[in-house]
């Protein structure tokens, strides 16, 4: 332990990149899950359709991923950002949409019956009730892009992946593992938090 | 002759707890069936467990046709014990013939002699071979699955047969069909078999003998007409119910009680009726005589409103019905 | 671009084809090896509670670690090219099969098994006649996770000198050539596509209609 007392800003520096990285990817992915997830949630063809794709996705080596962006992007946060987005789209759709999925039919007969429209009944009673799901899927998400993200670092964004890779290059274990168990860290903290979010949400919603 | 003795045995699952079965003897002789009866969690299962070793008693002597099982090899023993379970337990990966297979195979028997019992065995419990054979567990109904867990378990002929509420599972339309083709079935293969239900119709109907438990202790083991004409104690009493006399009804047949024919009139039933079910229509119909019918429709006997009652007292003597 | 980086790939021929049969040995070495270790690991597991408790936890824990810093890690310890690559391949497969193995064991019906011991199978029987082929769509799709897992993760090990496709994409960025990269990042992607896809026609094929969603 040498470098690491004396690096300590450099250190916050490059869990501040990571957290940007990871907040600002998963921020826009559900954007984009949400539409995507309420719009194919009860529309078999168009739901099979749209896991094939983030499926296909989710497959490919995220150092690939990255590099298809370059050409498009060039080098440093955006490619980075776009890659993880994508990454996670499979994901956080598949959890809003069986969210959706999981209102009861009577429960929206009923509130159809009052007299509910559309998009109340969207706001009021599908996503309330989907969020348990919606929250178990940002889980999800944060906890696999807190992963990748290391990998951002060759693509100049910066972030955990940074210190790792400069120890791969320098040689330097002490480095590879400082990056590597607070990634590890960041990751169980993160999945710490969000599960207890999601439980305090599933007792609200049984009470 | 002796087939199974139980032999004051006792388990206890913890030291802290209750015995589960405490110091049980029972004699069950070879080619009868017993009933296992009592209220959930006196010990039934348990105590049937420990004739094929899934449980070892923790004291008492367990003796199956002379040999003390605590002291052999339990797979062998196994499989020469027909083991049948409420959930069935048939193998969802295999198909009908191959889990009705699965103990032949463990003894090793030739191909061909596997595939004819298979069949064989099939047709017994009342499904067509060529049919079932190739299916898998979940294309089957309930009853049928019960069916095939039933020939899995008369594969390689074991002389005792253990079934854990082998009807509990199934509707009780198709449940008393299966009992009374089961009771057919025993009757044709000359088991020892042990029956673990908590259904007293069932035990009275499908055991020659009745052992009721209470608190993992045997309570009483007769035959079901003496435990319905004689309940040894208020427990056995309140277990049997008020309407234990209508029960022992059923246990005859207006054959047993008919007299010849005199050309008398009124309502009609076909022999073999059970006398509960043959009061009945004497009941609905406020008729003094009932006549007793061939399939074609002969009168065969008749049977005097007051039969019913004869005999009661004589069977039932004072009330308190002791017996140890 | 795309066109160039699709004429690159002819051109080099030899070079991408030496990169990709790197790629495929050094996952399906490390796939290998996980899944003998991984498998027998997984039931014998299965039989203590503890041994169960204890082994989820460190494979959960493994999982947050990030596939780059594992394969970084071996980089210390045993140095770089194929055999580091493989072993860090290797920690990288194991959860999933080790899980799988684990979860499709311990969910087999215990009144199945109750049934197949009262026959008068023995444990060795019991095990290999009912538990594993009931676990075995389960173990299956662990095995397939982990094959996309280490084919990914051999992308990588271009960094610590394991070769493979790889090595098209970091050179490239390094000298920002657009073709090295895209011929390298296409093989790739149309790899572990091809990999997920032929996996998911076999289990098909093999167990029927998937019960559940992986
Ligand atoms: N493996 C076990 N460990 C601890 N206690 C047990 C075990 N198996 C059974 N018991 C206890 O032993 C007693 C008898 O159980 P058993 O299963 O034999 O009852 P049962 O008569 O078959 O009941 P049921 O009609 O509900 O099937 C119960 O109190 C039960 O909780
Ligand atoms: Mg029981």
């Amino acid at each position: 332990m040498r470098w690491t007392p004396t690096h300590i800003p450099d250190i916050l520096e490059a869990l501040g990149q990571h957290l940007l990285l990871v907040g600002l990817s998963v921020g826009i992915a559900f954007a984009i899950a949400l539409v995507l997830g309420i719009w194919s949630a009860r529309r078999p063809a168009v739901y099979a359709a749209v896991l094939a794709v983030t499926g296909a996705i989710f497959v490919i080596p995220s150092l690939a991923l990255f590099a298809l962006m370059i050409p498009f992007m060039g080098l440093g946060t955006k490619p980075a950002v776009a890659g993880l987005v994508a990454y996670c789209l499979l994901i956080l759709v598949r959890n809003v949409a069986t969210g959706m999925r999981a209102v009861p039919a009577d429960v929206l007969d009923a509130a159809l019956g009052m007299g509910y429209g559309r998009w109340g009944l969207l706001w009021r009673i599908e996503l309330p009730l989907a969020l348990p799901h919606i929250v178990a899927g940002i889980r999800l998400a944060t906890v696999t892009v807190i992963g990748i993200a290391t990998v951002a670092a060759y693509i100049n964004a910066g972030g955990l992946g940074a210190i790792i890779f400069a120890g791969i290059d320098q040689r330097y274990p002490e480095k590879i593992i400082v990056g590597g168990l607070l990634t590890s860290l960041l990751a169980i903290g993160a999945d710490f938090v969000l599960t207890r979010v999601e439980r305090r949400l599933r007792a609200d919603r049984s009470a | 002759m002796t087939m199974i003795l139980l032999d004051a045995v006792t388990k206890r699952f913890s030291p802290a707890l209750a015995p589960a079965v405490d110091e049980l003897s029972l004699v069950m002789g070879e080619g009868t069936t017993t009933a296992l009866i009592g209220p959930s969690g006196c010990g039934k299962t348990t105590t049937m467990r420990m004739i094929n070793r899934l449980i070892e008693p923790t004291s008492g002597r367990i003796v199956i046709a002379g040999e003390d099982v605590t002291r052999s090899d339990p797979v062998t023993l196994r499989r020469r014990i027909g083991y049948v379970i409420q959930q069935v337990g048939l193998f969802p990966h295999l198909t009908i013939a191959e889990n009705v297979a699965t103990v032949p195979q463990l003894l090793g028997w030739p191909e061909t002699r596997i595939r004819a019992r298979v069949d064989e065995l099939l047709a017994l419990v009342g499904l067509d071979p060529a049919t079932v054979r190739a299916r898998y567990p979940r294309q089957l109904s309930g009853g049928q699955r019960q069916r095939v867990g039933v020939a899995r378990a008369l594969a390689a002929d074991p002389p005792v047969m253990l079934m854990d509420e082998p009807f509990g599972a199934i509707d009780p339309i198709a449940r008393g069909r299966l009992q009374d083709e089961f009771k057919e079935i025993l009757r044709r293969v000359r088991k020892t078999v042990v029956i673990v239900t908590h259904d007293l119709d069932e035990a009275v109907k499908m055991g020659d003998f009745v052992a009721i438990m209470k608190d993992g202790r045997l309570v009483q083991h007769d035959t079901p007409d003496a435990i319905l004409a004689r309940p040894a104690g208020d427990f056995v009493r309140s277990f049997v119910g008020q309407d234990r006399a209508l029960r022992r009804l059923g246990l005859r047949r207006v054959d047993d009680v008919m007299t010849p024919p005199t050309g008398s009139r009124g309502p009609s039933v076909p022999r073999g009726t059970n006398l509960r079910d043959a009061l009945s229509v004497v009941l609905a119909e406020s008729a003094p005589v009932l006549i007793v019918v061939a399939a074609d429709g002969t009168p065969v006997g008749e049977i005097n409103r007051d039969a019913f009652f004869e005999g009661r007292s004589a069977e039932e003597p004072g009330g308190s019905g002791m017996r140890g | 671009m795309l066109i160039e980086a699709l004429q690159w790939i002819p051109a080099n021929w030899p070079t991408v084809w030496t990169a990709l049969q790197q790629h495929l040995l050094m996952s399906a070495v490390a796939l290998g090896i996980a899944l003998v270790a991984g498998i027998p690991l997984g039931i014998v597991v299965t039989r203590s509670p503890r041994a169960a408790a204890l082994a989820i936890g460190a494979v959960n824990a493994l999982r947050t670690i990030p596939s780059i810093a594992i394969l970084a890690a071996a980089l210390p310890i045993l140095g770089i090219g194929f055999a580091p690559s493989v072993a860090a391949l290797v920690v990288l497969a194991m959860p999933p099969i080790l899980l799988n193995t684990y979860v499709g064991l311990s969910e087999v019906d215990p009144e199945v098994v109750d049934a197949a011991t009262g026959m008068g199978m023995t444990a060795r029987q019991t095990m290999w006649r009912i538990q594993i082929p009931l676990a075995a769509p389960a173990i299956f799709a662990g095995a397939r996770t982990a094959a996309i897992q280490v084919i990914s993760g051999a992308t990588l090990a271009s960094f610590i000198g394991g070769g493979g496709l790889g090595d098209f994409v970091t050179a490239g960025i390094a000298i920002m050539d657009m073709r090295r990269v895209l011929a390298g990042a296409i093989p790739i992607a149309l790899l572990a596509l091809g990999v997920e896809v032929g996996l998911a026609l076999t289990e098909r094929w093999i167990f029927g209609k998937p019960r559940r969603m992986p």
